[in-house]
This record gives C-alpha cells, sequence and structure tokens, in this order.
C-alpha cells in the first residue's frame, strides 16, 4: 500500500452527441486547465461514463465505439500533448462505448499513461438499466464480471453507474481486495421537489453508506448536460472510507475536482468498523444459503 | 409504590408524527427554475448555436410561465413574444399578453390571424368550433416558425403534462415547437413556478381558457378542476389502480373520466404512424436520439 497522499482530478462535462472527435478536445482542455492548475499534475484523472459520445446513443452505439486499445491510445496522445513528459505520471479512467471485434459494451478502463500506456483493466458494466428511461442492454451487451486490479497506489476496482448501486458488487471488489472504487456514471436528473434533484442524494446516501459498509474509497465522476430533455447531474465526489463525502461538484456545472487521498484511510476506517471482516466471516454462510435456497443452520 | 412515585418513573413520550399526506405535486420552484434555464440554455446555444427564442403569448399562464424562463436563459432582449388574436379571441387575453411580455421585459409584437383564418374558412363555412379552433391553432404555428425563420430564433413550446395528457391540444398544431421545457409540469406546478417567477398575478390568477370559443374554461371543457385532475394524473402515472386512487379520496366517477381522456388520446403524443416494411424501418430498427 502507499503511503503517498494520492492525488485524484475528477472531470465532469457536457459532451457533444455522437462526436468523438469534439469530446476528445474536451478531454484535451481538461488535461490543459491541469496543466496550469496550481495543484500540479494529478496522479489519477477521472471522467464520467460514455463521456466519449455522450450516454443515450441508441442505435448509433457501433458508430461511436472504439477498441479499449484505440480509445487508450487517444487519450494518451492528449495527455503527452498537454503535459509533455509528465504525462507517464498520469493514471486515467474513463467510461466509453466499446467495440471488441463487433461485441459492444458499456465499457470503463483504467490505464497508466505514458511512452508506452499500459491498459490495466476494462470493466464491462454488468447492470445494465433497461426499464423506464433506460434502454441499455437493447444495444450494449453485458459485462460478465467485477474485477479488482493493482495499481501503483493500490488495489482498485470499477463499476459503472447502477453496478455501484448494488452493494453486493461492491463487496466483490472490496472482498477481492480494493482499497479504491472508480464509479463513472451518468445519472439523468428526476425528482425537483427539494433543493437538489432527488437522484443527487440518493446516489449520495448509497455511496456513503457503501464506502462506511466496506471501508472504502468510493470516486463517483458524472457526466453532465442534456440529452434529448434529459439532464446528467455531475455531482461528481469521493467518498472517504467512514462514509464521509470528502467533495462534491456542482450538479450543473462543468467542473475539475481536486482531492488528495490517503489509501491507508482505509485500514484505519476498517479497524475502526471491522464492517468488512464481519462480512468476510460469515459470507460463506450467507452464500451458501443463498445457493440452498434457505438456511442452512437452525 | 405510591401514585405520586410511579407518575415521577413514568416517561414523557412525544409522539412523533409522520405526514401521511405530503403533496405529490410539491415542486422546488428555485430548483425547477434552474433546471430549466440550464435546459434551454443546452438546447439552444450548446447544442443547436441558436440564442433567439420565440414564444407565441396568448394571455395565459403557460406561455406566460415560458416566456420568464426563455428570458432568464437568453436574456430579454433574444426573446421575441408574438400574439395572434383571431377576431373573436376576448380582448382580455391580448391585453394580458402585453402585461406579460412587459414584466418579462421582451419584444412584443402582435400578428392577428383573422384574415389567414378566415381566407381558408371562406371554402369551408360549415366548420364547427372544433375545426375553426384547429384552424386557428395550427396557423398560430405557421406564423411562429416562420418568425423563427426571418428572426433566425427558435420556437418554444408551451404545452403543459396535463393537457398533453389530457390531449387537449390540436395535433401538430400547439405541440409542435422542437423543444418544450414545461411539459413534465402539471398545470397547478406550472401556476407555483408563475407565482414563483413572478408572472403578473392577473394572469395567474384567472381562470385558464384555450380561448377559442368566448367564455370557454379548460375546467368547463374537461369537467374537472386541474387540482384534482393533476393529483389523478401523476397516481395514474405511478402505477396505482383506479381502486387505489378512489381510496385516497377521488370520486370513481372522476377517475373514471381522467383515465378515459388519457387512454383515449395516446396517438396524440407520438408522431404518425408508419407501416412497417423492412428491417431498417425508422425509429422501429434505425433507432437514433433527436440529438444525435
Amino acid at each position: 500500500m502507499s503511503h503517498q497522499a494520492v492525488d485524484l482530478a475528477l472531470v465532469q462535462f457536457a459532451p457533444r452527441k455522437g462526436d468523438v472527435g469534439a469530446n476528445l478536445d474536451l478531454i484535451a482542455a481538461a488535461f490543459k486547465t491541469l496543466r496550469r492548475d496550481a495543484l500540479g499534475v494529478p496522479d489519477i484523472v477521472v471522467f464520467p461514463e460514455a463521456c466519449l459520445s455522450g450516454y443515450f446513443v441508441e442505435g448509433a452505439v457501433r458508430e461511436v465505439a472504439l477498441s479499449a486499445e484505440e480509445a487508450l491510445r487517444r487519450v494518451n496522445a492528449l495527455a503527452k500533448s498537454a503535459f509533455g513528459a509528465r504525462h507517464s505520471s498520469i493514471d486515467v479512467v474513463f467510461g466509453f462505448y466499446e467495440d471488441d471485434a463487433g461485441k459492444l459494451y458499456n465499457s470503463a478502463l483504467y490505464a497508466s499513461l505514458g511512452a508506452k500506456p499500459v491498459l490495466r483493466h476494462v470493466h464491462r458494466k454488468m447492470f445494465l438499466p433497461t426499464y423506464g428511461v433506460f434502454d441499455e442492454e437493447r444495444f450494449v451487451s453485458r459485462g460478465s464480471s467485477v474485477g479488482a486490479f493493482s495499481t501503483r497506489f493500490g488495489k482498485a476496482a470499477i463499476l459503472i453507474c447502477e453496478d455501484a448501486c448494488h452493494s453486493l458488487a461492491i463487496t466483490v471488489a472490496a472482498v477481492q481486495g480494493a482499497q479504491i472504487i472508480f464509479v463513472p456514471s451518468a445519472s439523468p436528473g428526476r425528482g425537483l421537489e427539494d433543493h437538489e434533484p432527488a437522484n443527487v442524494r440518493l446516489w449520495r446516501d448509497l455511496l456513503r453508506v457503501a464506502a462506511a459498509e466496506h471501508g472504502i474509497f468510493l470516486v463517483y465522476a458524472g457526466l453532465l448536460g442534456f440529452e434529448g430533455g434529459k439532464g446528467f447531474t455531475g455531482s461528481s465526489r469521493v467518498v472517504g472510507p467512514a462514509g464521509d463525502v470528502r467533495a462534491e461538484a456542482p450538479f450543473d456545472e462543468p467542473a475539475i475536482l481536486r482531492v488528495a487521498i490517503r489509501l491507508e484511510d482505509v485500514a484505519v476506517a476498517r479497524a475502526a468498523l471491522p464492517m468488512l471482516g464481519d462480512l468476510e466471516a460469515n459470507l460463506p454462510e450467507l452464500v451458501a444459503q443463498l445457493e440452498s435456497g434457505g438456511s442452512t443452520r437452525r | 409504590m405510591s401514585t405520586a412515585r410511579r407518575a415521577a418513573k413514568t416517561p414523557a413520550f412525544t409522539v412523533v408524527r409522520a405526514d401521511l399526506n405530503p403533496d405529490p405535486l410539491a415542486l422546488d420552484c428555485a430548483l425547477v427554475e434552474r433546471w430549466l434555464v440550464a435546459f434551454l440554455r443546452d438546447e439552444l446555444i450548446r447544442r443547436r448555436k441558436i440564442s433567439r427564442a420565440v414564444v407565441g403569448i396568448s394571455g395565459g399562464v403557460d406561455s406566460a410561465v415560458v416566456a420568464f424562463l426563455c428570458a432568464r436563459a437568453l436574456g430579454p432582449k433574444n426573446v421575441y413574444g408574438i400574439r395572434m388574436p383571431y377576431r373573436t379571441s376576448n380582448k382580455l387575453s391580448s391585453q394580458h399578453g402585453r402585461l406579460v411580455a412587459s414584466a418579462a421585459d421582451i419584444h412584443d409584437r402582435e400578428i392577428d390571424i383573422s384574415s389567414a383564418v378566415d381566407g381558408y374558412l371562406r371554402h369551408e363555412p360549415r366548420a364547427g368550433g372544433q375545426r375553426r379552433g384547429n384552424v386557428m391553432a395550427r396557423t398560430r404555428m405557421l406564423v411562429l416558425f416562420d418568425q423563427s425563420a426571418k428572426l433566425n430564433a427558435l420556437p418554444i413550446g408551451t404545452g403543459n403534462k396535463s393537457e398533453r395528457l389530457f390531449g387537449y391540444f390540436t395535433w401538430h398544431g400547439d405541440d409542435s415547437p422542437p423543444i418544450n421545457p414545461i411539459g413534465d409540469l402539471f398545470k397547478t406546478q406550472v401556476w407555483d413556478l408563475a407565482r414563483h417567477l413572478g408572472v403578473p398575478p392577473a394572469v395567474v390568477d384567472k381562470p385558464a381558457t384555450a380561448d377559442l370559443i368566448q367564455g370557454q374554461t379548460d375546467e368547463d371543457d374537461l369537467g374537472i378542476t386541474y387540482a384534482r385532475a393533476d393529483r389523478i394524473l401523476d397516481a395514474i402515472l405511478k402505477g396505482f389502480t383506479p381502486e387505489d386512487i378512489v381510496r385516497q379520496g377521488f370520486a370513481a366517477r372522476e377517475v373514471d373520466l381522467v383515465r378515459s381522456r388519457v387512454g383515449a388520446t395516446h396517438w396524440k403524443r407520438h408522431l404518425a404512424t408508419t407501416a412497417m416494411i423492412s428491417t431498417t424501418a425508422i425509429n422501429e430498427f434505425y433507432l437514433r436520439p433527436v440529438d444525435y
């Protein structure tokens, strides 16, 4: 585990629908802003779900999808242009529609940039919302696994939007050793009866509870902008392993949220509130009950 | 134990009651204003690179709210209010239209549609009230789109959710503009938003009317008040059964009335039905979002 602070930059913006080139330009603009930022070059830059194309693209997924390697190649080139040689100290997470030899996914990747960029992980969204305003499963295939992976800072995982609404997915990542979970998201705003959209409140509550239950950092990057009348509610935020919101961006403005975290906070939180340890102890019993369809103990 | 000692040990319970009847249509109007102003800026400026809006100003609350929102999103000098009276329209409507334009500080112009409407109806002298009303609504749309072309502006829709659900509008008339900021707000919510925005009370507090026939009001036409209809509509859309809604305090007659109007007008909330022939039928197989 690293004992250095990990300097995160969460970028939220409104993509231009279906225009990958224009959205790469927006990413380049974010990189240039970060190059000039007084806080210096971040360790990890996190972008939202489907940020290369916009979220609601329906039957046009194939037209905007890229292979993970190609998506990384393009973003790496932008980072090199903005940061020069310093880009090799940057890791990135971003969401994109993935074309894997004709199989289409709603994916997000984690990579270390540099002269030879390293693609460390690609997560394919498992929980594809297909109800109400959502219709994902009609257009992309379902991912099949949650996987923790190693980074130079510690163990991490990626869950995309609804994946992270299911605490079981977070449990799997935490049990695999993840200390930090990146959550690229695209959440359409609805419920305007209080001072902020109801989905913003729900996401904050969900992430706080899940972070505290598992003693884990949750790093949520939210898409912005209106797509066909549906407005996405940025609200990018970092939640600490005690369920504490470290910082949160506005729900309706482009922003780069800078947050430095220390992964040793994970151990401190898990020692103070050993929920994950308790869960691991009971997990075999719970899984057995689930598989048997009833109680294994009277 | 003495009575006094027992009394001293009795805890003083505070009874905390849940609000069993929260208003399902309550809005934070400041948040709604912020949301809809962002929507207008995003749709016009960011997406379409258009900085001007045209709004048909009827003198009623819906178009007043849209005019105020557009003025805040684009700046009042970029909003063109067009009043389009027919010769039988209530004169008060036009006065209220001028009042709205003045209060929102937007451009105000009157284009009388009587000669255009009558020019066509001369060929159809036996057309009844409904047909005449539809011709007026579609003529107004013709004016709004043409003014938009002239001004390099976008026409903005003013239909609310209640009238959309009731089908209480002219298909391809009132519903034609490409974007609509208030189409997901029930009429009673539009009234709340209007008061928040500072729409003149004379416009907010008068009975709603389509003003196609003299003396007409929406609530007389619909046979139910918006206050009751909106709550029934909201319950239907959320999935409550008619029996559930009656248990919530509404008369079965009211629930049936609202359900039948919604059920009979689904077609009005869609584009034309196209016969599918191929495996590339538009909006069936060939699916692209409106903003792609």
